[in-house]
């Protein structure tokens, strides 16, 4: 996708440097976010950075001191609430109360008629194979049923804005990969999707965009592909065959040798290039003095990026370390 | 239908279906009715027991002789009877007692005059009911038996016609000159009744309030619903689906009241409807008749008793006293509602609660005292303020009403307690939709003082 191509699409929502304090300790500090339509977001940071503070700020459960949210260009108010999906970290249902009746009693706290409820219910318990279950008490429930029965009443009303707090957390794998394919389901239909998480592999898996909080503050933002190569270390990983102490000694004081180990995959060496290099003299250097069987470059994931900026950021705030 | 309504809705219906609501709809009259007529049933149990006491008489002054033998003065009851029995020491029945069937020994000493004090043995705590029965006897022998060595002539036939006892019936005037019997017992009852009931149902169905938030709490579902209503909306729906609860509650046993009044006034006093009330007292007072009541209300006392309180009930003005009942059950229910749900709303478990509650429900207990003095004087200073603090009135002011309050009065405590319902679930509001999605704060005023200034 190119960047002109990006910039015309809309933002479903917009975070324009919000600030929220409780008594002392300020939550968030200027946060600001964009939040393109049609895009699945992550929104990362270790605990207590805000997340779940501008989420629930951006669902109107509570408001900010300073700065303002834009719902598709308007000022964020109560007729959104209907456009936005919520599944929040702390989820649970009423334990006494019948599973189905719950189901619609939350469907309709959304807008959605008893009939429309009813019939879209119907169609989801159906898909989720927990139908014998509409008369059972919440109680009765596995904690992966009940998540499948949250996950329901997330959605139900179709919502132009999905945001989910922590989804991956307490869910079991198999509903996790269920969740997955529901999001990119959704994705595809048109929805926009928030969510915030510390499950790496998740966000590389699902997310275009991100945004990290850390100590309330916003520490990295945009896109993930651009994210990534801003991040990128020049490191290489090759497989040769050939003489290890050739390979060590033969190597250009241009590049530096990390790590050298042999494996299941043959032998291996971890070769960084230093500023200015690049990759081609890399590969002329190595096929004078080994035979190259693979090479390619490591790219650094989102979980080595977030303990990199959170660290850094960290160090930054506390000149004493 | 609005969001708010499928909240109260939800609240209302889940609570009707609950078993418990519906036991206790049809257990409370019955329940209530028990608690009265069990402990009665106990006290009249308790005297079935014959008991014969014995009684050494030194001092000779209780005992008459007859050609039967020696009797006591002190006559017995249907229950209770004396046997004087000479020239034995007390020390025979120190041993083996119980085997006698005795109930207790009355010892009295020579000097009883003197020392206006004689003992009773027993191998069991005698009861209060035979001491106080023997002591008030006794005292008024002895007050005869020293005013007769006073020597004054006639003495006898003077006692005889200084022993008096009153009966005082209220007649009350209405505006337009009728008279009515009130049994002021009947109308104090009846207001202690309104107080208590409206006590009860706020601290009950308050208590409701407060679980269902931390219900709401504990499950985390708060968070999905509040990300669809506002927490205000959530809150007021809670209170007020509680409260219908309440009342629908309320309703039935007030039903299941009246069917069970009606069933046992029919089984007991059949005669009742024949002889309205009025007639009689008319009659009684206006021509004629003094202080002798006509034979036909001696045939039954415990008609006249019943007719009484009947009668009693309607001096009452009922559109009033119902009218005034529900505004302050409703009314003070609401208040303290809020105030309920904000403390769910602070705290992450039941336990934790107790701190909390008390200073909440302190000023209720204390217009119960209130209510209990003003019984007594319900024009005073102290009901009169008691029953203008919103936080007392619901309790108080029932207490007053149904022995007359100026409208003013009415209106000005009706009015406090409007305002202050509507102050206190402002700020209940604010402290509530920070209150619940706090975990792990410390549960403290302060704490709930300091979400009061938070954004939202």
């Amino acid at each position: 996708m190119n960047r002109a191509c990006e910039l015309s699409k809309a933002n479903l929502i917009t975070a324009d440097a919000v600030v929220k304090d409780f008594s002392g300790h300020r939550a968030l500090d200027h946060v600001s976010m964009e939040v393109p339509e049609g895009s699945v977001y992550g929104l990362l940071g270790p605990n207590g950075a805000g997340k779940t503070t501008l989420l629930r700020i951006i669902n109107q459960i509570t408001a900010p001191d300073e700065g303002s949210i834009y719902f598709d260009g308007e000022p964020i108010s109560q007729d959104h609430r209907l456009m936005i999906g919520y599944l929040p970290e702390e989820r649970g249902l009423y334990k006494k109360m019948k599973v189905g009746e719950q189901a619609l009693y939350l469907a309709r706290l959304k807008g959605l008629s008893k009939a429309e409820a009813m019939k879209r219910l119907k169609v989801w318990f159906e898909k989720f194979e927990i139908g014998a279950w509409w008369d059972k008490k919440v109680e009765e429930l596995s904690k992966g049923m009940a998540q499948k029965v949250q996950f329901i009443t997330t959605v139900l009303h179709e919502p132009k804005l999905l945001i989910f707090d922590e989804p991956f957390t307490g869910f079991d794998p198999i509903n996790v990969n269920l969740l997955k394919q529901e999001i990119l389901q959704m994705k595809e239909n048109g929805a926009t999707i928030i969510f915030s998480t510390h499950n790496m592999a998740s966000v590389e898996e699902l997310c275009d965009h991100i945004t990290l909080i850390n100590a309330s503050e916003t520490v990295l933002q945009g896109e993930i592909s651009e994210i990534r190569e801003k991040y990128r270390a020049n490191k290489y990983l090759v497989t040769y065959k050939g003489d290890k102490e050739k390979l060590s000694g033969g190597l250009n004081s241009r590049f530096e040798l990390l790590q050298m180990e042999e494996n299941g995959m043959g032998q291996q060496a971890t070769i960084r290039i230093q500023e200015g290099g690049r990759s081609g003299d890399l590969i002329r250097n190595l096929l004078e003095i080994t035979e190259i069987k693979a090479f390619q470059e490591i790219l650094p994931s989102m979980n080595d990026i977030f303990i990199q900026v959170v660290n850094d950021a960290s160090k930054k705030s506390d000149p004493n370390t | 239908m609005s969001k708010t309504s499928l909240i109260i809705q939800r609240e209302y219906l889940t609570r009707i279906r609950k078993r418990s609501f519906i036991i206790m709809s049809i257990l409370g009259p019955f329940i209530f009715a028990a608690y009265v007529l069990i402990p009665m049933y106990f006290a009249t149990m308790e005297d079935k027991d014959e008991k014969t006491v014995v009684v050494i008489d030194d001092s000779k002054l209780f005992s008459e002789y007859g050609p039967e033998g020696a009797s006591f003065v002190i006559s017995d009851t249907e229950y209770m009877k004396f046997k004087v029995i000479d020239g034995v020491p007390i020390e025979t029945f120190k041993q083996g007692f119980d085997a006698t069937g005795y109930y207790a020994v009355l010892f009295i000493p020579s000097n009883i005059l003197s020392s206006e004090s004689s003992l009773i043995y027993s191998t069991k705590q005698t009861s209060m009911e035979v001491t106080d029965y023997i002591r008030r006897s006794m005292e008024t022998e002895i007050e005869h038996l020293k005013l007769a060595n006073h020597d004054i002539q006639g003495i006898e036939e003077i006692l005889a016609d200084v022993e008096t006892s009153i009966s005082i019936r209220n007649i009350k005037w209405t505006k337009d000159g009728k008279t009515q019997e009130s049994n002021t017992g009947v109308i104090m009852g009846i207001g202690y009744l309104g107080g208590l009931l409206i006590f009860f149902f706020i601290f009950f169905f308050g208590s409701q309030v407060m679980r269902g938030v931390i219900e709401e709490k504990t499950s985390r579902i708060i968070e999905v619903i509040v990300s669809s209503v506002k927490p205000f909306q959530l809150m007021m729906g809670k209170i007020v689906g509680v409260g219908l609860t309440g009342l629908t509650q309320f309703l039935i046993w007030m039903v299941l009241s009246a069917l069970l009044i009606t069933g046992l006034k029919a089984a007991f006093f059949p005669e009742m409807n024949q002889t309205p009330t009025e007639q009689v007292v008319t009659s009684d007072l206006f021509e004629g008749g003094v202080s002798n009541p006509s034979g036909q209300m001696l045939a039954s006392e415990e008609q006249d008793v019943a007719q009484e309180i009947f009668a009693s009930l309607k001096s009452i003005n009922a559109g009033i006293m119902i009218g005034s009942f529900l505004f302050y059950f409703i009314f003070g229910y609401l208040l303290y509602a809020a105030m309920f749900a904000v403390i769910g709303s602070a705290v992450d478990n039941e336990t934790d609660t107790q701190q909390l509650i008390l200073p909440v429900i302190l000023p209720l207990i204390l217009g119960i005292y209130v209510m209990l003095s003003a019984m007594n004087n319900p024009d005073g200073a102290l009901p009169f303020w008691f029953s203008m603090i919103p936080f007392t009135s619901p309790v108080v002011m029932m207490v007053r009403i149904p022995f007359g309050v100026p409208w003013w009065q009415v209106a000005l405590s009706g009015s406090l307690l409007l305002g202050t319902f509507l102050g206190m679930t402002w700020v209940a509001g604010k402290a509530y939709r920070t209150g619940i999605l706090m975990y792990g704060k410390k549960n403290s005023f302060k704490e709930i003082w300091k979400w009061l200034r938070y954004t939202s």
